[in-house]
């Protein structure tokens, strides 16, 4: 494979804080230096001053999406083990590794139940041995308190970290709004949105108890998003994330029961939602993830409450997620720590820094290249975002995986 | 091959050798009379080894064998060490127990103590029931196993096999393996092996080990390579599975994958390693056959072996001061 010079770039590396203008050098699928010598025939890609990083990292997606995984920069992907089947065995976990292929390196995550019933103990031992980065509850949450604490004690032995959703089902159920005005005027079915924070909290303590790396896919209220932060300064192995949907969007959404905005946790209330903005400054959220879910016209075009939840997200995560840089309130290097270097030092992934000997897996992009989310244009597989017509900043340019260039 | 037999254990100036009027565990024991146990065990090895083994001095006693949980391999073992003693044994199961129409467990015990016994070997599925009855009843009584808590005479045969085939106790490294959270046996050799000087560990997966397990004097292990290291004896436990697949551990295949004692995983340990498993074992599950049949490590016949003669001294120890014998009553 040729080598690739990647000149006039601004390169940025969350990892060690660097953000200057440089050339990166790119051989054998490998990052090979920053401002190093050029080899002998090497392809140069005028980068034009745009943003060079590390490609991003997903974490947490229901369909290894490839198109829209190129389209928005990403790389990598955490496989959620809702499949069909599900990733409760280690062969299954074995083949989703390869489903990716040539496009974006997949990572399953490995049912922690067997087929996520929440009941019996799946095998994750033999599933790590197969591939498996971590083991998650999947969309649902383990109700049992005694399998949970169980759960959390036998990834121990494995340091496996645990990918929980936290929902007390018992309250959430089949609701699909937040408790509050515009659940009570549209007339849906809603659950309080301390239904979060009681399964955080409880999740959060048997971490506490057992030592295991506890990793909450997606906080998006202020309690839960306090009890972290607390966790976290006692010592607690627990980090979290959220989606830009959590981030940007509140329960005004819903208005026009646009099932699109049908989500799971669903959309909170504003203060909730400027709780997770500041979470996201202060550090205590680490990951923005898209949490990928193409449905189709028969999930969505249903009445709100019978409509599956989910959205696509893989090809607009960039692109809301600047949003914080744009407001001023983060710089773009700590943004992007989220989206890269932080998933994979979770997770224990390759990837994510910009430094010679890792894969050459990068994102080109205009950071205030203006463009507008149009559902009709998407490459994902589905058209299913909530964000149809917004007018977003951060255009990717090309998306590179393992040396090998995908223009977007 | 076996070592000679070493001698009589020392016994502190003015101490009696086993003041205690029942066995209810190794807790509470100190190291000068489980040694004492064991060399009293150890005179009736070549005894047993006899055509004729028949020995009078247990003679008009009865012994009941009273077992609140199944049991073969534990209940024959104390029907022959009484028998070969002489006395009259019963065995009473829970089969035929009236347990099964609602007595309480100290009822039974009163109907037993009736009876005028001199001897009675329980076992139950509930900690602490041994204690229980121990109370209530006018004779001796030992303890062949309550729930999770102790399980004595395992203890002192495993020591016994031990001994006779390394020479010592002290300063071996022993790696107990498996369900410590369940096992009564791995919590009577922590106190026996630790009291006589082994450095003892524990291994298994985190959902199956107790809480502070440390704190009773053991090195806690959950990679089973780390805790096989060096070891001078390799325990195994048996996995009881019809307890709780699935929710302590995965299944068979991945437990005995991470956890079961195969060839290449006992290269870790000294290459003179006793394997040993107070049965019955699951082949495939904790242990692999190759290894439980290797007759140059495994000591796992030895431990059956073993255990009629410790029972025996037990028996005769036990019974010493209502047969009147000297130093005594």
């Amino acid at each position: 494979m040729t080598a690739l010079a990647f000149t006039n770039a601004r390169l940025i590396d969350p990892e060690s804080g660097l953000d200057r203008p440089g050339t990166l050098i790119v051989e054998d699928r490998q990052i090979l230096s920053i401002d190093g010598p050029v080899p002998q025939g090497a392809e140069t890609v005028d980068c034009g001053s745009k943003v060079l990083a590390p490609a991003l990292i997903d974490a947490g997606v229901f369909k290894a999406d490839a198109a829209a995984c190129l389209a928005g920069g990403i790389a990598r992907v955490l496989l959620m083990p809702d499949q069909s089947p599900p990733l409760d065995d280690p062969a299954v976990v074995e083949r989703a590794q390869r489903i990716g292929k040539p496009h974006v390196w997949v990572h399953p995550l490995a049912a922690a139940t067997r087929g996520l019933g929440g009941t019996e103990l799946a095998e994750i031992g033999l599933m790590k041995l197969a591939g498996a980065v971590g083991v998650a509850t999947g969309r649902g949450w383990i109700a049992d308190s005694g399998v949970m604490h169980r759960l959390m004690q036998y990834a121990t032995a494995f340091d496996l970290v645990v990918v929980t959703h936290a929902e007390d089902h018992s309250l959430a159920g089949d609701a699909a709004a937040t408790a509050g005005e515009f659940a009570t005027r549209l007339g849906l079915p809603s659950a309080p949105a301390f239904a979060e924070a009681l399964a955080v909290a409880r999740d959060v303590r048997l971490a506490a108890a057992t030592g295991a790396r506890l990793h909450i896919r997606q906080v998006t209220t202020a309690e839960s998003l306090d009890i972290i932060r607390r966790a976290k300064a006692r010592g607690v192995r627990v980090t979290c994330g959220v989606t830009p949907a959590h981030m940007l969007l509140n329960d005004q959404a819903t208005l026009g029961y646009r099932s699109f905005a049908r989500l799971s946790p669903p959309l909170r209330g504003e203060t909730d939602r400027l709780a997770i903005l500041d979470a996201l400054v202060d550090g205590t959220i680490d990951v923005i993830a898209s949490g990928h879910d193409p449905r189709t016209q028969e999930d969505k075009r249903l009445p709100f409450a019978d409509a599956a939840p989910g959205m696509v997200g893989a090809e607009t995560l960039l692109a809301l997620a600047l949003t914080p840089v744009h407001d001023g309130r983060m710089d773009l290097p700590a943004l992007l720590a989220r989206l890269t270097s932080n998933p994979a030092r979770l997770f224990g992934l390759p990837g994510g820094r910009l430094a010679p000997g890792e894969p050459a897996d990068l994102v080109l992009f205009d950071p205030s290249g203006p463009w507008r989310v149009d559902a009709d244009q998407m490459a994902a597989s589905s058209d299913n975002t909530p964000f149809d017509g917004m007018p977003v900043q951060g255009r990717v340019v090309m998306t590179v995986k393992g040396g090998e260039i995908f223009r977007a | 091959m076996t070592p000679d037999a070493p001698g009589r254990t020392p016994l502190p100036a003015g101490v009696h050798p086993f003041p205690h009027p029942h066995l209810l565990g190794i807790e509470g024991l100190q190291p000068w009379e489980i040694g004492f146990l064991l060399d009293e065990a150890e005179s009736w090895i070549e005894f047993n080894r006899l055509p004729a083994k028949s020995d009078g001095r247990l003679r008009g006693l009865t012994q009941i064998n009273a077992f609140f949980e199944n049991s073969t391999r534990t209940l024959l073992s104390f029907e022959i060490a009484g028998k070969r003693l002489g006395a009259d044994v019963v065995n009473m199961g829970v089969s035929q127990s009236s347990v099964k129409k609602g007595e309480t467990l100290l009822d039974t015990a009163l109907t037993l103590n009736a009876m005028h016994p001199d001897v009675i070997v329980i076992r139950h599925d509930s900690s602490g029931a041994v204690q229980l009855i121990a109370e209530k009843v006018g004779c001796p009584v030992l303890n062949a196993g309550d729930g999770r808590h102790e399980h004595p005479t395992q203890a002192l045969l495993d020591a016994l096999t031990i001994r006779r085939r390394k020479g010592r106790i002290a300063g071996l490294t022993v790696a107990i393996c498996g369900d410590i959270l369940h096992s009564r046996v791995a919590r009577s050799n922590f106190q026996l092996l630790g009291a006589l000087g082994a450095k003892v560990r524990a291994v298994a997966p985190p959902t199956l080990i107790g809480e502070d397990t440390d704190r009773l004097g053991v090195d806690v292990y959950t990679d089973m390579d780390k805790g096989l290291d060096g070891a001078d004896v390799v325990m195994m436990l048996r996995l009881q599975r019809e307890r709780m697949s699935g929710a302590y551990f995965p299944s068979t295949r991945e437990y005995f994958h991470f956890y079961g004692l195969t060839e290449q995983r006992l290269a870790a340990a000294k290459p003179d390693v006793l394997v040993m498993h107070p049965g019955p074992m699951n082949r495939g599950v904790e242990i692999d056959t190759r290894v439980a049949d290797d007759i140059s490590r495994s000591a796992i016949t030895e431990q059956v072996e073993m255990g009629v003669a410790v029972r025996m001294a037990c028996l005769d120890v036990l019974t010493r001061a209502r047969r009147g014998v000297e130093g005594w009553s």
